[in-house]
């Protein structure tokens, strides 16, 4: 395996796919940015967990999958519905809590499910989506398929039992799992070396035997190429893979947490905001001559007209039915 | 009919439902190379292989959790706790998550899985292994709740139970594992919602399910024979769906009910019961609904505390004379 911890230079040829990343990480900051808009406006109430600063992250990763692997999240997932694919239409509608979201209006920011692209779910219990993840590869591997199981949760988890049983389970039984920690420093308040016993990550890893890799989780291509080691890892061998991938959060926990002031200082965020992944990859593609100011600009563009789309149609959906309070508690 | 135990009706219907469907499998602690903690899945890994009878580590949380996501991936797991008193360390999993997964997604993906294992009280092992949950899962939307009291309804609910495309919280009950009875032949199939009358009678109507079936059956035995009090005994059997129309017929023709559980009186099983019927008849009845439960204590060690705290035959009779004031 090489030890490839950021990407060097750019392919060329591979422009399409640069320009793919970039549209699915600038959707994925602009949706946030108008959901914290739409927030502020009473239109979607509850918990919000917005991603801004962590877009590449779910966009590295997904785009090492393939339509039939599965994915698992935490409750901080409108990114990760968007970089599978789920409509900002679907996933606006559903922070609405209209009939038209991608739960049904039933599950809101913390439960966007979408069955068609496997996405198992937006989870809120702390941990609690680990096992879940362990199941789908479980169901893999018990019917022979070389497809994988992609869990997100953040840092704070590997405190929580879950993640230690599943860990055990998931390296036991060789399970084609990759257990991908969003390490974006914080668990609210709490930052993890205040939480944490052992704060290197790989190393909770090879307390299970499973194979771990730091990633540069700013970086979208260097977190595209670790995930792409994880999944060969896992459809080839049937190995689970610990990866811990550094990222930053710019914005508080939730709509209700301010973005520094208490456990964080002002400074610190600035200077991670330096760090941004989307100037990143832009810089880049602009070094290399691959994308014009231009050809930028006309993504985000796209990226803008899209989320605005998908707020127009979010308002304009209907509201579940009274009767779907009594439906769907049971499968027939 | 043959004569089975109640633990050999699980295992045929175990066996038997994994032969129909290979997508069913069994996991849990100890349940294939020990054969089950009970001897539940006696053989089961001789003749489907550790693929399909699956030893975890103990680690409740974490396998109960992994079955949610083999059944949201399309699988159909059953998952053993060795006791349900452990599987208090997986209620995140079962509560937040079988349970919900249905609703929050909109009914996109449904939850095919059963968790089961013994549970209720047991003899004397005090505090920590001698519990009863019941009301716990049957308080949860999305869950179903079985607890058979015979063999042929353990095997005939079980069965159904893994065919259900929701969660099915299955309680077997520890102390009946050795109970023998008539299981019929071939296919049978007992579905979930369908209480069971085990005696009809008159004047009173004992509702129970699980272990406490037994006793309440005695009960009616002894009033009948020493008081002429006929009684009409009522097996819930699932607990969650409940049959509320055959409860409700009974009483509208006794007038009068005594319910008999295993579990603590506060916000048992009970309490749902005396809700349902006061509400659907109200009219009929001509006393104030008895219930027979577990003492409001932790599960004492020493045998007569613990017989004491227990519910009994006599127990019921008293019960039953209050409400015909023939005490
Ligand atoms: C079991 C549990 N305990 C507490 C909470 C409340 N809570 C919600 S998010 C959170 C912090 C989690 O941080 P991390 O796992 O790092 O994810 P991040 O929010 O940074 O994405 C806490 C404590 C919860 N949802 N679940
Ligand atoms: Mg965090």
């Amino acid at each position: 395996m090489t030890q490839v911890q950021t990407y060097a230079g750019l392919d060329p040829a591979r422009t399409d796919f640069y320009r793919q990343l970039l549209h699915r990480m600038l959707l994925i900051r602009r949706f946030e940015e108008k959901a914290g808009e739409a927030y502020a406006l009473g239109q979607i109430g509850g918990f919000c967990h917005l991603y801004i600063g962590q877009e590449a992250v779910a966009v590295g990763a997904m785009a090492a999958l393939r339509d039939d692997d599965y994915v698992t999240s935490s409750y901080r997932e409108h990114g990760h519905a968007l970089a599978r694919g789920v409509s900002a239409r679907a996933v606006m509608a559903e922070l609405f809590g209209k009939a038209t979201g991608c739960s049904k209006g039933k599950g809101g920011s913390m439960h966007l499910f979408d069955a068609e692209r496997n996405f198992l779910g937006g989870h809120g219990i702390v941990g609690g989506q680990i096992p879940i993840a362990a199941g789908a590869a479980f169901a893999i591997k018990y019917r022979g398929g070389d497809q994988v199981s992609l869990c997100f949760f953040g840092e704070a988890a590997v405190n929580i039992g879950s993640f230690h049983e599943t860990l055990n389970m998931a390296s036991l039984w060789d399970l084609p799992a990759i257990f991908l920690v969003e390490n974006n420093r914080y668990g609210m308040g709490t930052a993890l070396e205040r939480a944490s016993a052992i704060d290197d990550i790989p190393a909770r890893g090879a307390s299970y035997g499973m194979a771990a890799e730091v990633v540069d989780g700013m970086d979208v291509l260097a977190t595209y190429d670790a995930m792409q080691r994880a999944v060969e890892r896992g459809r080839s061998q049937k190995l689970p893979t610990l990866l811990d991938v550094n990222t930053y959060r710019f914005v508080g926990h939730s709509m209700s947490d301010a973005s520094h002031g208490t456990y964080r200082t002002l400074e610190e965020v600035e200077e991670n905001k330096k760090n941004d992944p989307i100037g990143g990859l832009c810089g880049r593609l602009l070094d290399e001559q691959l994308l014009s100011h231009k050809d930028i600009e006309g993504i985000d563009t796209e990226a803008i007209a899209e989320v605005e789309d998908a707020v127009a149609f979010a308002e304009s959906s209907p509201d579940p039915d009274p009767e779907e309070l009594y439906t769907d508690i049971y499968y027939d | 009919m043959p004569i089975l135990t109640y633990r050999d009706a699980l295992t045929e219907a175990l066996r038997e439902e994994m032969e129909r469907d290979p997508d069913v499998f069994l996991m849990g602690e100890e349940v294939a190379e020990y054969d089950g903690a009970y001897k539940v899945s006696r053989g089961l890994l001789d003749t489907f292989g550790d693929k399909r009878v699956v030893d975890t580590p103990i680690t409740e949380l974490g396998f109960a959790g992994l079955g949610v996501g083999a059944a949201m991936a399309g699988l159909r797991p059953i998952i053993e706790f060795m006791t349900f008193n452990f599987a208090l360390l997986a209620i995140d999993q079962i509560v937040n998550n079988a349970a919900k997964i249905s609703y929050m997604s909109g009914g996109q993906f449904r939850v095919p899985i059963v968790f089961r294992g013994p549970s209720g009280g047991a003899l004397q092992l005090a505090g920590q292994h001698s519990q009863t949950f019941d009301s716990w899962y049957a308080n949860v939307p999305g869950l179903k709740v079985v607890a058979p009291a015979t063999p042929a309804d353990a095997k005939g609910l079980l069965k159904t139970s893994i065919r259900d495309n929701n969660p099915v919280i299955f309680l077997e009950g520890e102390m009946l594992y050795n109970t023998k009875g008539e299981v019929p032949d071939g296919e049978h199939l007992v579905p979930l919602g369908k209480a069971d009358v085990k005696r009809e009678g008159s004047d009173v109507t004992i509702v129970c399910y699980a272990k406490s079936v037994a006793p309440a059956l005695k009960a009616a035995d002894t009033l009948q024979r020493e008081a002429g009090i006929s009684c009409e005994v009522i097996d819930i059997r699932t607990i969650r769906p409940l049959d509320t129309d055959t409860l409700i017929d009974s009483v509208r023709k006794t007038n009068r009910g005594v319910i008999v559980e295993e579990g603590w009186p506060y916000s048992g099983i009970g309490a749902q019961l005396v809700d349902t019927i006061q509400r659907e008849a109200f009219d009929e009845l001509d006393a104030p609904l008895l219930r027979v439960t577990g003492a409001d204590v932790p599960m004492p060690y020493n045998k007569k505390l613990e017989r004491a705290a227990k519910p009994n035959p006599q127990k019921v009779i008293d019960a039953v004379k209050q409400v015909t004031y023939t005490a």
